[in-house]
C-alpha cells in the first residue's frame, strides 16, 4: 500500500476553496484537500503557493482547466516531482471520490480521478 | 495599425489575456516578448495550451521584438505585445513609440519594494517614473485588467 495521498486543489478566484469546503461538507472528512488560489499573486508566488501546499510527500493536484496560470505555475514547480500527478478540470465528484481512494499510487489515483470526473459530467 | 493591445502582465498568456482581450479585440496573435521564454521550447509549450484556436502565438527576445515592431506594426494581422513588466514595455516603446502608444497595465503582482496601487497593479517608485516618463513621451497609460473594467488613467495612480 502506498503511503496516502495528499490532495491539492488549484483554481482562479475563490473556486479551490468553495471545492474543498463543499467536498468537506458531503463527506466530512477535513483537512485531507488544501485548497490553493490565484488571486494577488504572479507567477513565482503562485508556484510557491503551490509548492508549499503539495508538500514533500505523494499527491494528487487537481487544477481548474486544462490550461492557464493555475496550470502553468503546478508544471513549472512540479513537473520533476516523482510521486506528484496532476488532474485538469477538477469537479465535485472526483474530489469525493478521491477522498476514498487515496491510498493508490499516484498515477492510478489520477486515471482514477480522471474517469470519476468524466463520468459526473452527463446531459440528464 | 495592426497592434491593438500592449498590455504589462505578470502572468503573461494566461485567460485574461486570450480569452477577456482576445475576444473583445478580436485577437489573431499574441507575441509575448520574454527574453527566458523566448529560449525554453518547454515552457513555451505550456503557453500554447493556454491559447484556443485560431489565434497565433510567437515568443521573442526583446532584441528580436525591437527588430520586428516596425512589420508587426504594419501587419494587417490584429495582434497584441505581452510583456512580464514594465522594464521590458519601456524598451519596446523607447524603439518604436508609434507602434507602442497606448499600453495597458493588465496584472503586476507584489514583490518587495513594490506598492499597491490598484488591487492588480503592484509598482515601484521607479517602475511608475518609467511609466510617467513613457506618457510623457506620448504613450497613452491606463490600467485595465480586463475590457469590462473600466480603464484607470495613469494620472490617477498615486
Amino acid at each position: 500500500m502506498s503511503d496516502a495521498l495528499r490532495g491539492v486543489v488549484v483554481g482562479h478566484g475563490s473556486m479551490a476553496a468553495a471545492l474543498v469546503d463543499a467536498t468537506e461538507r458531503i463527506t466530512g472528512e477535513r483537512g485531507v484537500l488544501v485548497p490553493v488560489s490565484n488571486t494577488d499573486c504572479d507567477r513565482g508566488a503562485l508556484e510557491d503557493r503551490v509548492e508549499s501546499a503539495v508538500g514533500a510527500g505523494p499527491a494528487l493536484v487537481f487544477v481548474d482547466m486544462a490550461a492557464g496560470s493555475c496550470l502553468l505555475a503546478v508544471l513549472k514547480r512540479l513537473h520533476d516531482r516523482s510521486g506528484v500527478q496532476v488532474v485538469t478540470g477538477v469537479n465535485l465528484a472526483m474530489l469525493v471520490d478521491f477522498l476514498y481512494h487515496r491510498n493508490e499510487a499516484p498515477a492510478e489515483a489520477a486515471r482514477r480521478a480522471a474517469d470519476s470526473g468524466m463520468r459526473a459530467i452527463k446531459v440528464p | 495599425m495592426s497592434i491593438v493591445l500592449c498590455r504589462v502582465d505578470d502572468r503573461l498568456i494566461h485567460g485574461q489575456v486570450v480569452i477577456g482581450w482576445g475576444r473583445q479585440l478580436d485577437l489573431q496573435r499574441v507575441v509575448l516578448v520574454d527574453d527566458v521564454v523566448a529560449g525554453n521550447s518547454w515552457e513555451q509549450d505550456l503557453y500554447r495550451m493556454a491559447v484556443p484556436d485560431g489565434l497565433r502565438v510567437q515568443f521573442a527576445t526583446v532584441d528580436d521584438a525591437i527588430a520586428a515592431l516596425p512589420e508587426w506594426h504594419a501587419d494587417p494581422t490584429k495582434t497584441a505585445i505581452l510583456t512580464g513588466n514594465v522594464h521590458t514595455m519601456a524598451q519596446l516603446h523607447h524603439a518604436h513609440a508609434g507602434a507602442m502608444h497606448r499600453i495597458n497595465l493588465g496584472g503586476v503582482h507584489h514583490q518587495p519594494g513594490r506598492h499597491e496601487r490598484l488591487p492588480y497593479l503592484y509598482l515601484t517608485d521607479d517602475e511608475l517614473a518609467t511609466l510617467r516618463e513613457m506618457a510623457e513621451e506620448g504613450a497613452k497609460v491606463t490600467a485595465q485588467d480586463v475590457p469590462t473594467a473600466p480603464a484607470v488613467s495613469l494620472g490617477s495612480i498615486r
